[in-house]
């Protein structure tokens, strides 16, 4: 932390993209950022946590990113430099208001991070191109390639918002949040944190007839940054005077893989590394075509500069290949890697290349390589939670899956989550399916998931009559990634107590009468209160109320409480397994038809002590 | 041009990416350009990642080419395995971790942990010098704890040259990249390794 808020001008130090991002808004002299933490980009957010106060700006972790993004349009309209951050699907959730927002415009620069994900390596949604929002918006986007682009980009981003008074995309993959590389760093610029909201200098009120003003005036905008885009030095050629007729166009993470497959192939391609990706500079593109026999677009994930230069191909003559992702030379979906963009060129080049993925990976296919799936921690409050629910209705339910940790309960021996869709979703689509079925259905949320998208759900389910069971996961953190707080913990980004607003006190104000409270790790209550809940006419919500455990083992050893540990009893454990097969802790495992357990991987939850039959595990002295 | 490629493998927890992270800022105080590329979020929560580092003279891509890694840092002798594509006969090092750790699906699914040696042979297609050490065991004796088998391994590679960095740097990188509380015991491992015969 100490080199971003610290790190002089002109010093190298390494860096994580997310980290680079943060140090160019404070060079960039940002005074408000909001987020809600969603990864990849869930480094950006708190890494303003950690510094904010001694950077003297404003950080908060917003309850869902529509709410963040209002609140950083407000500090923009207010004339305070504003950042607001999330994944994919947090600027679809955020996209009612980014509309917009574009229209109206901003005072301050402002700029949104959205963090794509490529092969889902960290986020559980979809391969999401996050490039099409700055089309359907008619935001700016700039598209960085490594930790150094981050930070550069990042401040150039505040600049064109400010200049056009615009919001600018700045977009990420994942292999660029969470690349790490070398950053020189610049000069932090102390920001305002202190604005005001003026009601005349902007187009704030987007209703009609002004709306079809500010519309003219956005595509104004567009017009000016397509002729900055044709000059701006973050689009550059590489290899002017290449002789050679394929012509590379690449943005993004890609570019690396472009640079070293050339590298490989001992190839001098000409590259048009564009880093304004929208609006596309398109007088650069066809000037950079005129002379090529053929193009190659190497971007992550979809085909969409592709298309863009397929188009401007298609205007300057027909005989033009465009090569890319929709052309099939280049995987369709899935994370793009350099080998994808070494055969690429191979195969139009003919040029013979000494790397042979396919033959490495024939021999790798012969291994026999079992798998090893993520798993909820030893003592996790979700697992006793699910264990206790599938113990009393067993397979005979529909489990509706929502988004955090718990989603690991996919996988045997759980199987909790019968379909996941979005923030929130768990209540809405079990509402559906109660209404055209008679199964039972139980729906589980998290705490976080519960304030992000939950409440409406809730609501809905009272208002319209349907009777799920309603299980929210309160495990006093979002969890899933890097346990930053929410509005039931307390505690804001600026590391200040607030007030601490009650799940319970949410649920039963939205009208639900059968509301419990119950500590999962008391199983036998929970497994009463599931069975209880199910006999129900109407919706009934269960709190699973009980700490992360891994936030538990961290205040228990800070306070000094000792954490006990457990084994099994070898005389009185008859090898029934529930403890392994049902219950499935990772801290518990067979050796020789015997049930052990690591005493290194066990958190002391006691859990297995009762649900032991035999009551075989006990506290080791 | 230089250049030298790492692959650290392991599970969420092991400190695969603490080891990464050190590596990066040990490069950086040679006077390398560096890039490496993490798994977050859900690669983690005991599941199996893999995490990237090449430095050199100038260094793009953060992702290390199938065959192309020099060093292979496996702590977790299953995870060497299912990294391995990433080694070469002609080049690659791999440092394998021979303290198991059994994934759960293994029990519920049945399945087997395959033997060490199934492991090193089949590594032996993909490397020329399979190094197999009980860095967890190691570590323990003189930590305490298994965690510190990441960093004994580091002091390892750097005592029998299979990484090209300095001493001297590895230790300003464990000062970066270390909190100061466990930089003493970071050291600790670091040496025990570094003396190992």
């Amino acid at each position: 932390m100490n080199h971003i808020l610290f790190g002089e001008c002109g010093n190298k130090v390494i860096l994580l993209g997310n980290e680079a991002i943060v140090r160019g808004a404070l060079e960039a002299g940002v005074g408000f950022s909001s987020t809600y933490p969603g990864t990849p980009a869930s480094e950006i957010g708190d890494t303003f946590a950690e510094i904010a106060k001694d950077a003297g700006l404003y950080f908060e972790y917003s309850v869902n990113e529509k709410v963040a993004l209002e609140a950083a349009a407000g500090a923009a309209l207010s004339g305070v430099r504003s950042m607001v951050s999330f994944k994919q699907y947090g600027l679809n959730v955020s996209s009612d208001s980014v509309f917009p927002l574009a229209y109206i415009g901003v005072r301050a620069g402002m700029v949104i991070v959205v963090a794509d994900d490529p092969n889902c390596w960290s986020s559980a949604q979809s391969e999401q191109d996050s490039r099409y929002y700055a089309r359907l918006a008619h935001i700016p986007m700039l598209e960085p390639a490594d930790s150094q682009e981050c930070k550069d980009f990042t401040k150039i981003a505040f600049d064109l918002s400010e200049k056009f008074k615009i919001p600018v995309l700045l977009r990420t993959t994942t292999r660029v949040s969470h690349g790490r590389g070398v950053v020189t760093l610049g000069k932090i610029v102390k920001g305002k944190k202190l604005g005001e909201f003026s009601k005349d200098s902007i187009r704030l009120r987007n209703f009609p007839p002004y709306i079809m003003e500010t519309h003219r005036e956005l595509h104004k905008k567009l017009d000016e940054l397509r002729k900055l885009s044709e000059e701006i030095n973050i689009n550059y050629l590489l290899n002017e005077n290449s002789k050679n007729d394929l012509g590379i166009v690449t943005t993004g993470v890609a570019f690396n893989y472009v640079i070293d497959a050339l590298h490989d192939l001992n190839l001098d391609l000409p590259v048009l590394k564009l880093g304004l990706t929208y609006p596309l500079p398109e007088d650069r593109l066809r000037s950079f075509m005129r002379n090529l026999k053929s193009v190659l677009i190497v971007e992550e994930i979809e085909p969409i500069l592709e298309e863009g230069v397929n188009a401007l191909a298609k205007d300057l003559k027909t005989e033009l290949r465009v090569y890319g992702r929709k052309e099939g030379h280049l995987p369709k979906s899935g994370e793009l890697k350099e080998g994808d963009v070494l055969i690429a060129i191979s195969k139009i080049t003919g040029v013979k290349s000494q790397y042979n993925p396919i033959a490495q990976k024939e021999e790798y296919k012969k291994l026999s390589i079992i798998k090893r799936l993520p798993v909820m921690c030893p003592g996790c409050p979700h697992r006793a939670t699910f264990f206790a629910t599938k113990s009393v209705v067993g397979k005979d339910a529909v489990f509706g899956g929502d988004i955090g940790c718990y989603i690991l309960g996919i996988y045997p021996p759980f199987e909790t989550q019968d379909f996941v869709f979005s923030m929130g979703a768990s209540e809405g689509v079990i509402h559906g399916i109660k209404k055209v079925s008679n199964q039972k259905a139980i729906a589980f949320i998290g705490d976080s998931t519960f304030f992000h998208a939950g409440i409406p759900g809730l609501i809905n389910t009272v208002y319209n009559k349907s009777n799920p069971l309603i299980i929210i996961l309160d495990n006093r953190s979002t969890a899933m990634t890097g346990h930053q707080p929410h509005p039931g913990v307390g505690i804001t980004g600026m590391g200040e107590k607030s007030k601490v607003i009650n799940i319970e006190d949410i649920v039963k104000a939205c009208g639900v009468e059968n509301v419990m409270v119950v500590d999962p790790f008391n199983v036998k209550e929970m497994e009463d209160a599931v069975r209880e809940c199910l006999k129900k006419d109407t919706v009934s919500v269960i709190v699973a109320k009980r700490e992360c455990q891994l936030l538990a083992i961290r205040r228990k050893k800070k306070e000094g409480i000792i954490i006990p540990k457990f084994s099994i009893d070898q005389s009185l454990c008859d090898n029934c397994g529930i403890c392994l097969y049902q219950f499935g802790c990772p801290a518990i495992f067979m050796d020789n038809d015997k049930f052990y357990i690591d005493k290194e991987l066990c958190t002391g939850c006691a859990v297995c002590v009762r649900i032991c039959p035999k009551k075989a595990i006990k506290a080791v002295k | 041009m230089m250049e030298f490629n790492v692959i650290i493998t392991g599970i969420g927890g092991q400190g695969v990416l603490t080891l990464t992270n050190i590596i990066t800022w040990s490069a950086l105080k040679e006077g390398f350009d560096v890039k490496a590329s993490e798994l977050h979020g859900l690669a983690q929560r005991g599941g199996a990642i893999a995490c990237h580092v090449r430095f050199g003279d100038e260094i793009y891509s953060p992702l290390v080419l199938e065959g192309k890694a020099d060093l292979v840092f496996a702590l977790e002798p299953l995870e060497a395995l299912r990294s391995c594509y990433f080694g070469s006969k002609n080049k690659t090092i791999f440092l394998v971790n021979t303290h198991r750790l059994i994934p759960l699906s293994i029990f519920i699914n049945k399945e087997g942990y395959p033997s060490l040696s199934y492991i090193a042979d089949a590594l032996k297609s993909f490397s020329n010098k399979v190094i197999l050490i009980d860095a967890s065991e190691m570590a323990k004796k003189v930590t305490g704890d298994t965690i510190m088998a990441n960093i004994y391994m580091l002091g390892y590679a750097c005592a029998k040259n299979l990484i090209p960095l300095k001493r001297e740097s590895i230790l300003y990188g464990i000062e970066e990249a270390v909190s100061q509380k466990y930089l003493g015991l970071n050291r600790k491992a670091f040496d025990l390794g570094f003396e190992a015969i």
